[in-house]
């Protein structure tokens, strides 16, 4: 039977511990508000250049392009995104499930990890994949320079043909309560992306691998307008290429970090409410064991004033 | 009918730092500067490292390019530019630093290397940062006057 005391010390640990996940929800919050401004911020910027790389491409003679390049699968890249910190509920967790799934299931392609975030080159590590690359610390202070630091490795491993395809695991965020993950093909990039970015998901199997749809221009506006170069329009388009690359990664990091403060948040937030839970439920315990005492003690009293007047 | 205004747009990978209407807009392309005005023939180019100048009514503003991409329509400017700040936003102190800082590091290293290329296009950025501020300022200067 646990004493008052008892009860006392073990309400204080458990205030203490709410208090630790309320700051933690509160600095999530703060940092998600910052995550989903650069999420939004990003997307103009994305939009355009597909816009151009698209408008581009249909008027190039030949969408030849090392990164547009296809060939036997022999080898592939999975590039992991993780967080770097736990406490955040089943996020990391979620992430390095799907990749470790998935790279099984790609054994005999000879998957390498490119991973981004400690917890994810941590357990994949120790499962034994060889580790094509790894970004610690990313979460928290992404950057166009670090996307475009993992864009161009990602781009070298590639034209050299240290790989031949590039896969993403991913949490994509989409709003404060759900995280959707998200395994999606990066290289060689799709030619139906440059038709338009809608039918990336359908077009894949069915279209001619280097033939592009041409009369898929976004708007009716730029499919008629013949533009004039500054430089040739081959140079354009093949410095376009790796750009659409920075920007995807750019993208996905961005995706990635939101979702993470968003988890953390939600997480803290049942942490937070849990502990007030059990601080009722430990409170009501000892206000019985209160009150027992009490009627005990009385019942001591009445029965020691009985045998005195007796 | 020619357009009368140009809508010019400009976006980097980390912001949307302009979306406004105006009359003129000067674009520092790869391989020289240039002017477009409403109604302009459509074009693509890439961009350097300079100063975009646009015109709207009497005033005229100042941001900095470094690299990047434009597309010119007659009624519609888009730039995407890598980096990109308004002439307002520019610490001019710090540009002055990282030139300093630049330059003296530039010594440091042989010409051709990874390094002195890096250098070099450091004091550029800050150089173009420094021009842009102060051209900011002159224009200020002189709309004030009566």
């Amino acid at each position: 039977m646990p004493t008052l005391l008892d009860y006392r010390r073990r309400i204080r640990s458990v205030k203490n511990t709410q208090q630790i996940t309320r700051a933690m929800k509160f600095v999530a919050a703060a940092k998600l508000r910052r995550a989903q401004e650069g999420v939004f911020s990003a997307r103009p910027y994305a939009k355009e250049i597909l816009r151009v790389l698209h408008s581009a491409a249909a008027r190039v003679e030949s969408t030849v392009h090392p990164l547009l390049e296809r060939r036997a699968v022999k080898r592939i890249l999975v590039v992991v995104l993780t967080g770097d910190r736990s406490l955040c509920g089943a996020f990391n967790s979620n992430v390095i499930r799907r990749a470790s799934h998935f790279l099984r299931d790609h054994r005999t392609e000879n998957p390498q990890v490119l991973a981004i975030g400690k917890k994810g080159r941590g357990v994949l590590r120790r499962e034994g994949w060889p580790l094509a690359g790894e970004y610690v610390n990313v979460s928290g202070n992404v950057d166009f320079a670090i996307a475009k630091e993992i864009a161009a490795k990602i781009a070298e491993l590639y034209e050299k043909r240290e790989i031949d395809a590039v896969y993403t695991v991913y949490n994509e965020f989409k709003n404060v309560l759900v995280q959707r993950l998200c395994t999606e093909k990066l290289l060689p990039i799709d030619p139906a992306i440059l038709g338009e970015r809608g039918s990336q998901e359908k077009a894949a199997p069915g279209a001619p691998a280097d033939m592009l749809p041409r009369d898929l221009a976004p708007s009716g506006q730029s499919r008629l307008v013949e533009y004039l170069y500054e430089e040739p329009i081959g140079e354009i388009f093949s410095h376009l290429v790796p750009r659409y690359l920075q920007s995807e990664v750019f993208r996905i990091l961005l995706e990635s970090e939101a979702a993470e403060w968003a988890a953390r948040m939600t997480a803290m937030d049942s942490a937070t409410r849990n502990a007030a839970e059990l601080i009722d439920k430990v409170t009501l315990e000892m206000n019985k064991t209160r009150q027992a005492a009490i009627t005990k003690e009385l019942i001591e009293i009445v029965g020691g004033a009985a045998s005195a007047t007796s | 009918m020619l357009p009368e205004s140009i809508e010019l747009q400009v976006v980097t990978p980390e912001r949307h730092v302009l979306e406004e209407t105006v009359l003129a807009i000067e674009i520092p392309g790869k391989e020289g500067y240039l002017g477009v005005l409403p109604g302009h023939a459509p074009l693509i180019t890439e961009l350097g490292v300079g100063i975009l100048a646009y015109r709207t009514g009497s005033a005229t503003r100042y941001l900095t390019i470094i690299e990047g991409y434009a597309e010119v329509l007659p009624d519609r400017v888009i730039v995407l530019a890598e980096i990109s700040e308004k002439a307002e936003e520019i610490d001019v102190d710090r540009s002055r630093a990282a030139q300093d800082r630049a330059q003296r590091a530039l010594a440091q290293h042989g010409p051709g290397t990874a390094e002195w290329q890096a250098e070099r296009q450091a004091i550029e950025r800050a150089m173009v940062r420094i021009a842009a501020a102060s051209q900011a300022g002159m224009a200020r200067a002189q709309t004030k006057e009566p």
